[in-house]
């Protein structure tokens, strides 16, 4: 046994887990697939009191399209999104980037709204939504309350959660049939986290992202506008000139391998 | 202490448990299956790969109390399971190991390769087994069972 001790509770609903989460005393954490907390808590960076088990909470795991959404709860796995669950080119882009995290064996039991909950600031999904936009939902105390995409994730491992929210699910836009998209992740070895990530969405509105950063992944706006304008190709030294300009903290190799990955992915998008 | 009620390899098991029991240690030392190995103990390596209801999961990074109710087939419940004996048998005829130490976990998720993607190729039987570390026979004949495998059941 590795971890420090805990208490485990098995939650029935999310009303129950709402509350033991509102009236909690001493660490308490919303247990997801585990693929996060599990090594944290075996590593003993992460020591909590008391972990809510959300396994029987029912609703929590559906992916549904309603008109101009695509409405994923946050249980759903990440090898549920590699298998083609979600429909549509959004489905196509969200089973290109579940395809790359991680194991399979891990994609059995990671969840998307885990990995968005803990902010890993090399982790997949943070970056990767931004650069599709929409919201999450998270379900507290004062109710469900929508948050947008834009600005969710903080820094490392801080997010627009409250204390007493629990992430429920996620409002992703429909991307259109004829919409491209690019992504590209920077790492040594597959299924590792990400030492750099580009992201590039084209639906309503274009959206680029520089992701794997030291802290939270962030739109690249020159880069946005070029897209809009009919742009298709921007050079690697084009995107290190453009992100040389943000406070990112990179190094010389970070500019690098973060230019390369935003540059690939533009290219990916135009495949 | 949290109840557990979980199969298995075909057997109902009723146990109360610590909740910072792995599900690895429980298959290890509490029901003293010693197939399934530990490597790292948080989920880079696989050597602790199992199936849960019927599909792969780390068990060193899996609570025995969040599988409560779920159905877990370790190495020792393969017995009668028709691709788990192919690749026995193609682990053998490859020399896919030496010294066994990630041999449970390899057949494991090679038992996922082959039943979940009957059309894999070689690149794609390796960026699979990226999960499942092997310090010893260099992938090779892991590679070369896998795809044989893979062969025998298009047929
Ligand atoms: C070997 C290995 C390699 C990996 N490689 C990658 C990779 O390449 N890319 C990548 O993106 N990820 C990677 N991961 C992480 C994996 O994707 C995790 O599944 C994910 O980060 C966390 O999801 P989870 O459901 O397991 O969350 P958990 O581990 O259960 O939880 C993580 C955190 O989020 C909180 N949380 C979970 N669910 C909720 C919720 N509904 N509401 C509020 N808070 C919640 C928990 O309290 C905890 O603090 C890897 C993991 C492993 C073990
Ligand atoms: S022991 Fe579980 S992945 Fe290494
Ligand atoms: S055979 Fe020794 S680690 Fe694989």
């Amino acid at each position: 046994m590795k971890p420090a001790k805990f208490e485990h509770q098995r939650m029935a609903s999310l009303d129950e887990a709402v509350k033991a989460l509102g009236n909690a005393e001493g660490e308490t954490r919303v247990l997801g697939g585990g693929q996060s907390l599990g090594p944290m808590m075996n590593l003993r960076l992460a020591q909590p009191d008391v972990v809510l088990d959300l396994s029987k909470v029912e609703g929590l795991d559906g992916i549904e399209e309603t008109g101009n959404a695509i409405r994923v709860g946050a249980r759903v796995s990440h090898a549920r999104i590699e298998d083609g669950e979600v429909p549509g080119k959004t489905g196509d882009y969200m089973q290109f980037v579940a395809t790359g995290i991680s194991y399979r064996s891990v994609r059995n039991r990671g969840t998307i709204g885990g990995s968005v909950a803990h902010a890993d600031p090399s982790a997949d999904w943070p970056s990767a939504l931004l650069a599709l936009g929409g919201s999450v939902t998270a379900a507290g105390g004062n109710g469900i309350r929508t948050i947008s995409l834009d600005g969710f994730t903080v820094g490392p491992f801080s997010t627009g959660l409250g204390w007493d929210e629990i992430l429920t699910g996620f409002e992703l836009p429909v991307l259109g049939t004829d919409a491209n998209w690019g992504y590209y992740k920077v790492n040594r070895k597959p299924g590792e986290f990400a030492d750099a990530i580009g992201a590039v969405t084209l639906g309503v509105e274009a959206r680029a992202v520089c992701g794997a950063t030291e802290s939270a992944p962030f739109r690249v706006t020159e880069i946005e506008e070029r897209l809009a304008s009919g742009v298709q190709e921007v050079s690697i030294a084009e995107v290190r000139d453009i992100l040389d300009r943000y406070d990112a903290g990179f190094d010389d190799y970070e500019l690098q391998i973060h230019a390369v990955a935003l540059s690939r992915a533009v290219q990916g998008a135009f495949a | 202490m949290t109840e557990l009620s979980i199969n298995i390899n075909g057997e109902h098991i009723k146990a109360d448990v610590e909740p910072r029991l792995s599900l690895a240690d429980f298959i290890r030392d509490r029901q003293r299956l010693t197939g399934t190995h530990l490597g790292c103990e948080h989920g880079v390596c696989g050597a602790c790969t199992v199936l849960m209801n019927g599909e792969p999961v780390r068990s060193c990074i899996t609570f025995a109390a969040v599988a409560d109710g779920s159905e877990i087939t370790t190495i020792e419940g393969f017995d009668q399971d028709e691709p788990m004996a192919q690749l026995r048998q193609a682990f053998h005829e490859n020399h896919a190991l030496q010294c066994g130490y990630c041999t449970p976990g390899m057949l494991v998720a090679a038992r996922d390769i082959v039943t979940r993607l009957p059309d894999a190729d070689e690149d794609r039987v390796r960026l699979e087994l990226a999960g499942n570390l092997c310090r010893c026979t260099g992938y090779v004949g892991i590679v070369k069972a896998i795809l044989s495998v893979l062969e025998q059941r298009r047929i």
